[in-house]
């Protein structure tokens, strides 16, 4: 049953359907997520009104991981069972993960400044960080670069594969390395050690985050669709439709 | 709520610059993406 969307012109118009419901969550989510965040969530003891900068930065970095593993998920998929969409889903996920994987940095250069001292220090969490980053501009580049579509899908998976490497590396660099950069505040081990407030406003933000990287990897996901199979009748059929 | 005026909001406790300069760069790259990708949708 689920196979049946497997095929591009199949998976075109749920597409289609899913994204504003998609959006409207991410936007809802967000709106709650600021609103926790900035009006809710009281001053830390600590770091006083930067550490709101959490709210951006732990949803990003987050979601940069996980789109990665997700995109190489889809990229090895498609080399094992040669399937059409797996590399489109890929390739339509991977500038919205080097997007998250710049505001990670971005927003954490701006937290490091007022915390550390410095915007940026070459230790193991922010370093992986950036080669994360490298590894989806590598990905895009590569896949832009080679003209047939089949041949980029393979290259690219297993760019992707290898560089899954980095992701176990970014998630303990902060247990194995002695990091400027703290240990996680929450883990599957251990409750949280966060107001609940604080972690009530990252959680529906990262939320938001899914829900957003969900809405635009369909719609960049469609956008690919129409590029490859242009030329199929059952497009120009679905742009006489809709 | 921590805020007693607007200018306290803006002004983050004297973060202001990292913390909004953080939601600006956020804010700019979603508006950027939807927009490359409603650019060719409609052709």
């Amino acid at each position: 049953m689920i196979f049946n969307y497997a095929a591009p012109q199949a998976f075109y118009p749920v597409a289609g359907k899913m994204i504003p419901w998609f959006a409207w969550l991410a936007a809802l989510l967000a709106i709650a997520g600021l609103t926790v965040g900035f009006f809710v969530a009281p001053t830390d003891a600590t770091q006083g009104e930067s550490y709101r900068i959490i709210f951006i930065h732990v949803p990003a970095a987050w979601m940069s991981v996980f789109l990665y593993l997700v995109m190489a998920g889809w990229a090895a998929l498609g080399l094992v069972l040669n399937t059409r969409l797996s590399g489109m889903m890929a390739s339509a996920i991977a500038p919205t993960g080097a997007i998250f994987t710049f505001l990670a940095l971005w927003t954490g250069a701006l937290w490091g400044k007022p915390t550390w001292g410095t915007y940026w220090v070459w230790d193991a969490r922010l370093t992986s960080e950036l080669i994360l980053l490298f590894l989806y501009l590598g990905f895009i580049a590569l896949k832009g670069a080679i003209a047939d579509p089949q041949r980029a899908d393979r290259a690219g998976a297993v760019l992707a594969i290898v560089g899954a490497v980095n992701v176990p590396i970014i998630y303990f660099s902060v247990v194995w390395w002695n990091t400027l950069h703290q240990g996680a505040s929450i883990s599957p081990m251990r409750s949280p050690t966060m107001v609940a407030t604080m972690l009530t406003g990252m959680l529906l933000m990262a939320l938001a985050a899914w829900m957003y990287s969900i809405a635009v990897t369909l719609a960049r996901l469609r956008k690919i669709i129409r590029m490859r199979e242009g030329d199929a009748a059952w497009v120009q059929m679905q742009r006489n439709s809709v | 709520m921590s805020w007693g005026s607007l200018n306290e909001f803006l002004a983050m406790g004297g973060y202001g610059l990292y913390v909004w300069g953080s939601y600006a760069m956020a804010a700019l790259c979603f508006l950027l993406e939807v927009l490359f990708l409603k650019m060719n949708s409609t052709k």
